[in-house]
């Protein structure tokens, strides 16, 4: 059994499973069941200024039969009373002391708005905040969210008017709508956060209806654009977190989120450097139990690799992690079909043959059976074939030696030198 | 079982021992992982419910989805202390597959094998899953090691007791060990689930039979209680002429002759009538096919619609070439000179118009003798009880079945337990593997209820 309890950025929990800012935490009732369930922490379901809501939110991308590949949604923030969701926490906290209980804020772009909610919501008894600069629809037209959250000066700014006033650890929730994540992180760490948090949902439209030629979803008929989330926006979360983890000028904890739907996408965000993770859409399609699986499986995956506690595991792969320049060019890896275990779907000799290299050659034995192998002269390496394989081992990527390594930029350096 | 998924189904008669592997093959690592993720995860899932034991099926599937194979592992035999038995016993088409929701949308998930999946994980891994609890020092006696007495145990032993197993055979397990078919319930998956009782530190005194080897009166003044988990006996005589000469079988001796190597070969090309038509029934018929016998017949008394067997247990004798003959009632042996057996004596049977409990009698049809040729006959119509056992110990029974308090599994000795086939019958409950391990983890909790503390009980 390791010890799986988490100490982000000062915010204590039993554990690094928390759910995001999201329907799911919307109220007390949710969060305590959430609790019961195991669940560590909860970001409660953005505070600010009361919306209202549309009806009709939510679509999904199903992808060949497999429900919420993607989720979409175009619901803003809470729209329930502040004194309400106040109390709520106030009494949540109260039964749950030892549980993380951060208040997701977002006002207008004012000084003192900011302060006026932080010392609200730290009345209440939360254990941190955590500023939504990241919603893409609905409040970033009203200038909040993620039209804030996409300029670096007013992430700074609003960063620091909140730890102006604020006594508890300030998350900074990042969107991953802007071309590099490290540039409003940096600004989030000028601004003062004590931790960032990252991603919130990504610009999106569904799908449109073939029959009605409606979008999907749709609001009496109008559409607009929403947030996408869910296991699809797993690899685009994954990259965020890799880059400000690896960027030493980054140097505060990052919660993850984004597509983590079980025990092991949790354990990819910490081996690249987060400190907890948050989840929504899985919560969202298989309710709060589903956090069972994620702590008795990190559980048994660190007892496995022999670490007595998650501290141990988070951002140990963020050294492998870095630009193109660096990666050894002369490093070399072919395709090798296992004969035994391929079924001949003939999916990888079609694969390559179409769209990479052509060197996966169609042949029949002396006794007429038909089988693939690969020409390693000519194969590149690129995973393809064993990507499109259905069949777990028929495909090996294995390495062949190829010389000293050689990455780009060593050569670069190489060509530039004179030649003495 | 699922007819499709079994490739060989050809019988070897030059090596037996091969009829009696694994018949249906275990699911490929893909097969586990597409079927895994096919499950719903459904919140209340019906098929919790329709497991006796209560297994949170949606939650070892989801482990299984998350490669969390030995968390999966664990939530199965947590519920289950058989679980890697049950995973192939179980008639699962009546139970948690047959309320699987996806049955009205698609296909049920094949949650049996999917329970073969993870506890063969935990078999090939070695995983010890549980610990035994501290010690409360209280003692208790088990009588009989099959499934009941062992899931019994294993709780007992969670909870801090002091646990001994008495065992008549050689090897604990029960009808596991010994009495289901090989090529279903390998001797080895049986001998896991025994090993990993005894890892808690339970101690199975095998080669002891109570009442022969060690008085009632002595284990009830040693031990603070005592739970009854004998099962129940052998097959009863039909009451034809002839049957106790050799050449004619007890249905549960002769499988249990197939369940460890060398197989009997003197079958191979013979004639072997089966009396009875219940699942021991079709075990013994199968058992035949797979010992090489030529031609294989089941007997029986009343028709298709009264058989007890389970629908897919007939389906497959069915296919394994087994043939029925309904309204046939075997009334004598016959023999040659040598005194070998070469047929039954049977007259035709009718069904009597139905009475008020809706069963129809079958009544003998006048002059409607006839032979069916022989070489062996199997007697499979039902067992007997251990009645003089149950009587030793004083406890109120009918028919051999033992009365229980059906909250407590208390006898009328309130001392003694009692679970799985030695309460089965008079309406109370199945005779299946899946029912007695449910029975024996209830009289642990009892137990640990009335000798150390009220509660739920809380096991580690
Ligand atoms: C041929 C056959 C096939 C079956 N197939 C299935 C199936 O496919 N699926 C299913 O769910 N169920 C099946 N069953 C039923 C199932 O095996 C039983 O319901 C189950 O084994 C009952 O468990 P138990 O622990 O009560 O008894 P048992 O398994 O009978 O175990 C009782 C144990 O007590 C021991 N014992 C008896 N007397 C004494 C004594 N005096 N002292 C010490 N020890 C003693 C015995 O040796 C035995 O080990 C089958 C039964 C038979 C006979
Ligand atoms: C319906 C819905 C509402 C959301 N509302 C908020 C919100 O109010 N505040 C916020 O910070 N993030 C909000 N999010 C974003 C989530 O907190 C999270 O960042 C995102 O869904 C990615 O995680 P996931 O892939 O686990 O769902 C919302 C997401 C969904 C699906
Ligand atoms: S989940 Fe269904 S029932 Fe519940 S609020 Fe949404 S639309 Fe209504």
């Amino acid at each position: 059994m390791a010890d799986l309890r988490v100490n982000f950025a000062g915010i204590q929990a039993p554990n690094p499973f928390w759910l995001a800012s999201a329907p799911p935490t919307n109220s007390g009732y949710q969060v305590q069941r959430a609790f019961e369930a195991g669940w560590g922490g909860a970001v409660w379901k953005t505070l600010g200024d009361p919306v209202i809501n549309t009806s009709s939110r939510f679509a999904a991308m199903h992808f060949n039969g497999q429900r919420v590949a993607g989720f979409n949604n175009i619901e803003l923030i809470t729209d329930r009373p502040l004194e309400v969701n106040l109390k709520e926490i106030y009494e949540t906290k109260k039964r749950f002391p030892n549980h993380a209980v951060i208040a997701s804020l977002m006002v207008e772009p004012k000084q003192e708005k900011w302060h006026e909610i932080v010392k609200k919501v730290e009345a209440a008894g939360v254990d941190g905040l955590e500023l939504n600069f990241g919603c893409p629809h609905g409040m970033a037209e009203r200038g909040m969210g993620a039209a804030s959250g996409q300029v670096p000066e007013l992430v700074e700014k609003q960063t620091r008017w909140a730890k102006e006033a604020a006594n508890t650890p300030v998350i900074v929730k990042l969107t991953p709508n802007i071309t590099d994540i490290t540039a409003t992180a940096w600004a989030a760490v000028q601004g003062g956060a004590d931790a960032i948090s990252m991603i919130n949902t990504i610009n999106s439209l569904a799908g449109v209806d073939l029959d009605s030629w409606n979008t999907v979803p749709n609001v009496a008929g109008k559409g607009a654009h929403g947030g996408y989330c869910g296991p699809a926006v797993k690899p685009i979360a994954l990259n965020m977190v890799a880059e400000c983890a690896r960027n030493p000028e980054i140097n505060i904890p990052i919660s993850g989120i984004g597509g983590i739907s079980n025990w092991k996408d949790a354990a990819e965000f910490i081996l690249m450097g987060a400190g907890s993770v948050q989840v929504c859409t899985a919560a969202m399609h298989h309710g709060f139990s589903i956090v069972e699986d994620m702590i008795d499986g990190l559980n048994n995956y660190l007892d496995d690799k022999q670490l007595a506690s998650v501290e141990e595991l988070i951002g140990r792969t963020v050294p492998r992690y870095s630009d193109w320049g660096n990666l050894d060019l002369n490093y070399k890896i072919v395709a090798s079909i296992n004969k035994d275990t391929c079924i001949n779907c003939n999916k990888c000799h079609i694969a390559c043959e179409d769209t990479a290299h052509q060197c996966i050659d169609m042949l029949t034995s002396p006794d007429g059976n038909k089988y693939l192998q690969v020409r390693e002269e000519d194969c590149v390496g690129c995973n393809l074939c064993s990507i499109v394989c259905p069949v777990d081992g028929a495909i090996d990527m294995i390495e062949i030696p190829n010389g000293p390594p050689m990455t780009w930029n060593e050569r670069q350096t190489a060509i530039e030198q004179p030649i003495a | 079982m699922h007819m499709n998924r079994m490739k060989d189904r050809s019988v070897s008669l030059t090596d037996l021992t091969k009829n009696f592997l694994e018949i249906e093959p275990d699911l490929t690592a893909k097969e586990a992982l597409d079927e895994a993720n096919r499950c719903l995860y459904c919140y209340d899932a019906p098929c919790i419910t329709a497991c006796p034991t209560s297994i949170n099926i949606p939650s070892f599937i989801k482990k299984i989805a998350s490669g969390n194979l030995k968390g999966s592992a664990k939530v199965i035999m947590e519920a289950n202390p058989v679980g890697a038995s049950c995973a192939r016993v179980c008639p699962t088409e009546e139970l948690c597959e047959g309320a699987c929701v996806l049955n009205n949308a698609s296909q049920p998930i094949m949650i049996g094998n999917l329970q073969r999946h993870a506890t063969n994980w935990a078999i090939h891994n070695n995983a010890q899953l549980f610990k035994a609890g501290m010690k409360n020092g209280k003692s208790v006696a088990i009588i009989g090691g099959g499934p009941a007495g062992l899931s019994s145990a294993r709780e007992l032993a969670r909870l801090g007791f002091d646990v001994t197993i008495f065992e008549a055979k050689e090897k604990a397990g029960g009808l596991d060990t010994h009495g289901i078919v090989s090529f279903r319930l390998p001797q080895r998956v049986s001998m896991w689930e025994v090993e990993q009782v005894e890892s808690l530190g339970v101690m199975i005194r095998t080669n002891v039979m109570v009442g022969r080897d060690i008085e009632p009166d002595e284990i009830l003044n040693t031990y603070d209680a005592v739970v009854l988990a004998v099962g129940m006996a052998n097959v009863p005589l039909v009451g034809m002429e002839g049957e106790t000469v050799q050449g004619v079988y007890d249905a549960i001796e002769f499988v249990e002759s197939t369940k460890t190597p060398p197989m009997d070969t003197h079958l191979i090309g013979k004639k072997v009538v089966v009396i009875g038509a219940g699942n021991t029934a079709i075990d013994a018929a199968t058992c035949s096919v797979r010992l090489g016998a030529a031609d294989v017949k089941m007997l029986y008394r009343r028709t298709e619609a009264e058989m007890t067997a389970y629908e897919f247990e007939y389906e497959f004798a069915k296919q394994e070439g087994v043939e029925f003959r309904w309204l046939t009632q075997p009334v004598g042996i016959i023999q040659n000179d040598e005194g070998e057996v070469t047929g039954v004596k049977c007259i035709r049977m009718e069904l009597e118009a139905a009475d008020e409990s809706g069963r129809r009698r079958p009544m003998p049809v006048k002059g409607s003798e006839f032979t069916v040729e022989a070489d062996a006959v199997i007697r499979a119509i039902g067992q007997t009880r251990y009645v003089r056992l149950i009587e030793a110990f004083g406890l109120t029974h009918k028919w051999g079945t033992v009365k229980v308090d059906s909250n407590t599994y208390q006898t009328s000795n309130k001392k003694v337990y009692a679970a799985g086939d030695v309460i089965f019958g008079d309406g109370q409950g199945d005779a299946m593997v899946v029912s007695a391990a449910e029975q024996g983890k209830q009289t642990a909790y009892s137990i640990y209820e009335q000798l150390v503390g009220s509660g739920m009980a809380q096991t580690s």
